[in-house]
């Protein structure tokens, strides 16, 4: 069977499975619960400087975004980091930490952009044990107007400076958060690792506004007739998110700076997926949040199939697709495919008819009977109809052979080219 | 325990006052907001969907069904109302599983449809239950056109005339409107009165003028012609046919049609007297909703008797799945030969079947016999009174095209006109459509595409 337990940057746990620091991890109460179902390990919601802690809305904090069957594809929130005394969250992690010393703890952090408030914070957080940091440079809402948060996040030079200062004062490994609300995710990753960092953990939330009330006029939660954009996730950033942490996986100034994946993570094909593009281990809020704790026996499981059927080992799996996230100009342009529907499992929807018919290349024929059939000389392999239909498997794409005549072209399949020797690219280099 | 559970003979009051409101309560509920949420999430809004082909009145299934999912419940109710204004009762009564349902794609994906009839009664329901009529008429035109039958083909027809700026007179021998829907179903399709209210919510449309009168009797198809410009029948069928079986003339042999029909009109149904042992004869929704209600009304045994295979029964799949379900025995392939008995039926004599080279049927000499202190036939209906100068077609009115009967100025849809299949839908179809081609052919304005 698997082993999954996990060593990242020095940092332990049985598994990789995390809950990212989120409403779920305020507080001892909830972390015991999370240990006692099984998670591997947690980053502590963000702790502040120490004096009044920050307060947070009374009204509602969430704002969703509902597939079918009110299934929860996203979720945004304006709550702010951990609204506790300081040194109630401080008791608290310690006796956690003594009582679960297999599981990873780590403390999530965000103070002023100041060496001493930095230092200071460090300072308090010395000996309850835990076993790192993570510098909450993400936060997009609320702290971020204060000058935290994503405000620093978003500055790859305070990114630098801060995490500088935090590997001055602390010899804990040091995990930097990152925001998603930037240009280019690799540049603030960048300045992480030239600061020290350890790892970057990613995505912090997206900013939002999940949706607006037709009879109030305002942004979703309402507080008090107005709303403010808040921080998205759950299974609809996911896709963002793998192409940020691919980014930072390929890039040659970040590559092999490990990395903490975050952003929709829900199952444990999820959590494999940002595994393979590079994470060392992954973070989870929503999908606890949307139904307990219990998810993780799930994730574990499902890896673990996953890894034993495939006879791979966990380390096997981290970074195994990130040598094939390439740029577009080095896609084979002589690769070709045709759609082929299953007519037994067709189910007669038409919807990939409709799809191409409306949409695209008019490459699906409607025959009598309601029999729909690919027109392979249209058919520019674009793939949406195998989007659109509901039956898995249904629709797939064939590979022509080298050689093969493509209908749509009439010309044979040829070797490997890409656009940069493409005649009709005006930059292209002639072929060596 | 009742005391005339077990009672021989026909007698009211085999069950209680309680069991019998429970045994006849809504057989289909409706569905609550969530349940209507989750229903219309399952539909793939299929291109050129085979539900729409399959529905006799076109309506936009996956439209109305995406208005629901989106949270706009009246707007579904329009998209159902426009192409059928009984969309309401279609709802209720429609065998679904043959129509619309039965050709979801989710049957091939899963043997398991969208709700489309239950959806259908969540939109159409919510938009009834608002007060006023949501149809504005159109100019007044100036014409006028007599309906003959206030069921759902003179009701479908006389709406969407009365639509387009006509002035509309119903005819309607029976006291109250509404035909078959009124008269002629289960009670427990259409509880609370739905058929009345439907019909009264039809009405509100205004320009239609409802009137007692039964062609033959009270009119002739000459008169109105004369005082009309344009003539639509829809009286459906009036007489029942018979068994041809000796004996049919004791007594507690009845048409299947008249105890749905008492049924249907009883204020109690402690005072409703039926049969221990019930016998019915036939094969279509008629028998099965005659025989369903003898045994919620308390019918010890109560078995139908189809003369052919059970594949060929009129009644669908699913109504006779509820038949057996409630406890009704289905015997097929047999047909009666002799009505037994010393005034009143005691005995129903039968021979099986066999199916002969070309079709036809004779009996065999296997012969077997079963108690019956209650007969009912339920072997179909028969055209009644019809006006001689009307060209017939297998019994019944025959048309062309959109209900243009033989006289010139006089259309016909629903169960009297040949074609049909006797189905509420068909005829709400066949109303609408004559509407539109009475309505071109008094103004010249070109027809509207239904649905």
């Amino acid at each position: 069977m698997a082993d999954l337990r996990s060593n990242f940057i020095g940092i332990k746990s049985p598994n990789p499975f995390w809950l990212a620091s989120a409403p779920p991890t305020d507080k001892e109460y909830n972390v015991r619960r999370a240990f006692q179902a099984g998670w591997g390990g947690v980053v502590w919601k963000t702790l502040g400087s120490e004096g009044p802690p920050v307060v947070n809305v009374n009204g509602p904090r969430y704002g969703v975004i509902h597939g079918p069957d009110r299934r929860v594809l996203g979720i945004n929130n304006i709550e702010l980091i951990t609204d506790r005394p300081l040194e109630v969250n401080l008791r608290e992690i310690k006796q956690v930490k003594r009582d679960y010393p297999d599981r990873a703890l780590v403390i999530s952090l965000m103070v002023p952009c100041d060496e001493e408030s930095w230092r200071d914070i460090l300072a308090r957080i010395e000996d309850t044990g835990a076993d790192g940091v993570e510098l909450n440079f993400g936060c997009p809402h609320g702290m971020s107007e204060r000058g935290m948060g994503s405000a620093v996040g978003q500055v790859p030079e305070y990114i630098e400076m801060v995490t500088r200062w935090v590997k001055q004062y602390s010899r804990m490994p040091c995990i930097v958060k990152l925001t998603p609300n930037i240009t280019d995710v690799r540049k603030p990753a960048e300045a992480a690792r030239r600061g020290g960092a350890d790892a970057v953990s990613l995505i912090n939330t997206i900013n939002s506004i999940t949706s607006v009330d037709l009879d109030l006029f305002a942004p979703q939660p309402t507080i008090d007739g107005k709303g403010a954009h808040g921080g998205y996730c759950g299974p609809a950033v996911k896709p963002i998110a793998l192409n940020m942490v691919a980014e930072i996986a390929r890039n040659p100034a970040t590559h092999g700076l490990p990395i903490s994946g975050i952003g929709g993570v829900t199952t444990w094909r999820d959590a494999a997926e940002f595994m393979a593009l590079g994470a060392g281990t992954v973070q989870v809020c929503t999908a606890a949040m949307t139904y307990g704790f219990k998810v993780v026996q799930e994730m574990i499981s499902g890896l673990r199939d996953y890894l034993d059927s495939h006879d791979m080992a966990m380390s096997d799996l981290i970074g195994r697709a990130v040598p094939n996230v390439t740029d577009w100009n080095q896609l084979n342009l002589n690769y070709v495919t045709k759609a082929r529907i299953d007519q037994d499992l067709c189910i007669k929807c038409g919807r990939c008819f409709a799809a191409c018919e409306d949409t695209s290349h008019q490459a699906i024929a409607m025959k009598p009977g309601r029999v729909f059939e690919v027109i392979e000389e249209e058919c520019v392999a674009c793939n949406l109809c195998l989007d659109v239909c509901p039956v898995e498997n249904c629709i797939d794409m064939r590979e022509l052979a080298l050689g093969e005549i493509d209908l749509r072209t009439g010309r044979p399949v040829q070797p490997y080219a890409n656009w940069t020797t493409h005649a009709n690219n005006p930059m292209a280099k002639a072929a060596e | 325990m009742s005391q005339a559970r077990l009672a021989p003979g026909v007698v009211p009051g085999r069950l209680t006052p309680h069991e019998l409101a429970a045994n006849f309560v809504d057989v289909a509920p409706p569905l609550d907001d969530h349940e209507a949420r989750v229903a219309a999430d399952r539909c793939y809004f299929c291109h050129d969907a085979p539900c729409v082909t399959a529905c006799p009145t076109s309506i936009d299934i996956p439209l109305f069904i995406r208005q629901i999912a989106t949270g706009t419940p009246d707007a579904a109710a329009m998209t159902i109302f426009h192409a059928n204004i009984l969309g309401g009762m279609c709802a209720r009564v429609c065998p679904t599983e043959n129509l619309c349902e039965g050709a979801c794609v989710r049957m091939e994906a899963e043997g398991d449809p969208v709700e489309i009839g239950a959806l259908q009664r969540y939109a159409t329901d919510g938009l009834m239950a608002q007060p006023g009529h949501p149809f504005r008429r159109a100019a007044p035109t100036g014409k006028r056109v007599a309906v003959v039958g206030a069921g759902p083909a003179g009701l479908a027809c006389a709406h969407r005339l009365a639509a387009k700026g006509h002035d509309v007179t119903i005819f309607e021998a029976r006291p109250k409107p509404g035909g078959l829907n009124e008269y002629g179903i289960a009670s427990y399709k259409a509880v609370d009165g739905f058929a009345q209210a439907e019909v009264d919510w039809i009405l509100g449309i205004g320009g239609i003028t409802l009137r007692q009168g039964q062609l033959g009797r009270d009119i002739t198809l000459e008169a109105l012609r004369a005082d009309f410009d344009a003539v639509f029948l829809g009286m459906g069928l009036g007489g029942v046919n018979a068994l041809r079986a000796e004996g049919e003339e004791r007594r507690n042999v009845l048409d299947a049609v008249s105890f749905i029909r008492d049924l249907r009109q009883a204020s109690d149904l402690t005072a409703l007297p039926v049969g221990r042992d019930v016998v019915v004869i036939g094969g279509g929704m008629t028998a099965v909703d005659a025989a369903v209600q003898a045994k919620l009304l308390g019918a010890e045994n109560v078995t139908i008797v189809y003369r052919r295979d059970r594949s060929q029964m009129g009644a669908s799949r699913h109504e006779q799945d509820h038949a057996t379900r409630t406890g009704v025995r289905i015997i097929c392939n047999a047909a009666p030969v002799k009505v037994h008995g010393n005034g009143a039926v005691v005995e129903v004599e039968f021979a099986y079947t066999a199916v002969d080279p070309d079709g036809g049927l004779h009996l065999s000499d296997d012969r077997f016999r079963l108690k019956a202190d209650q007969l009912f036939r339920a072997i179909g209906q028969r055209l009644d009174g019809v006006p001689q100068e009307l060209a017939l077609n297998g019994g019944k009115i025959g048309v062309a095209g959109p209900g243009r009967t033989s006289i010139p100025g006089v259309w016909a849809g629903g169960d009297c006109a040949a074609g049909g299949d006797d189905l509420t839908v068909t005829a709400v179809a066949q109303g609408r459509d004559a509407a539109e081609d009475i309505d071109a052919h008094l103004t010249g304005r070109p027809v509207e595409i239904p649905g």
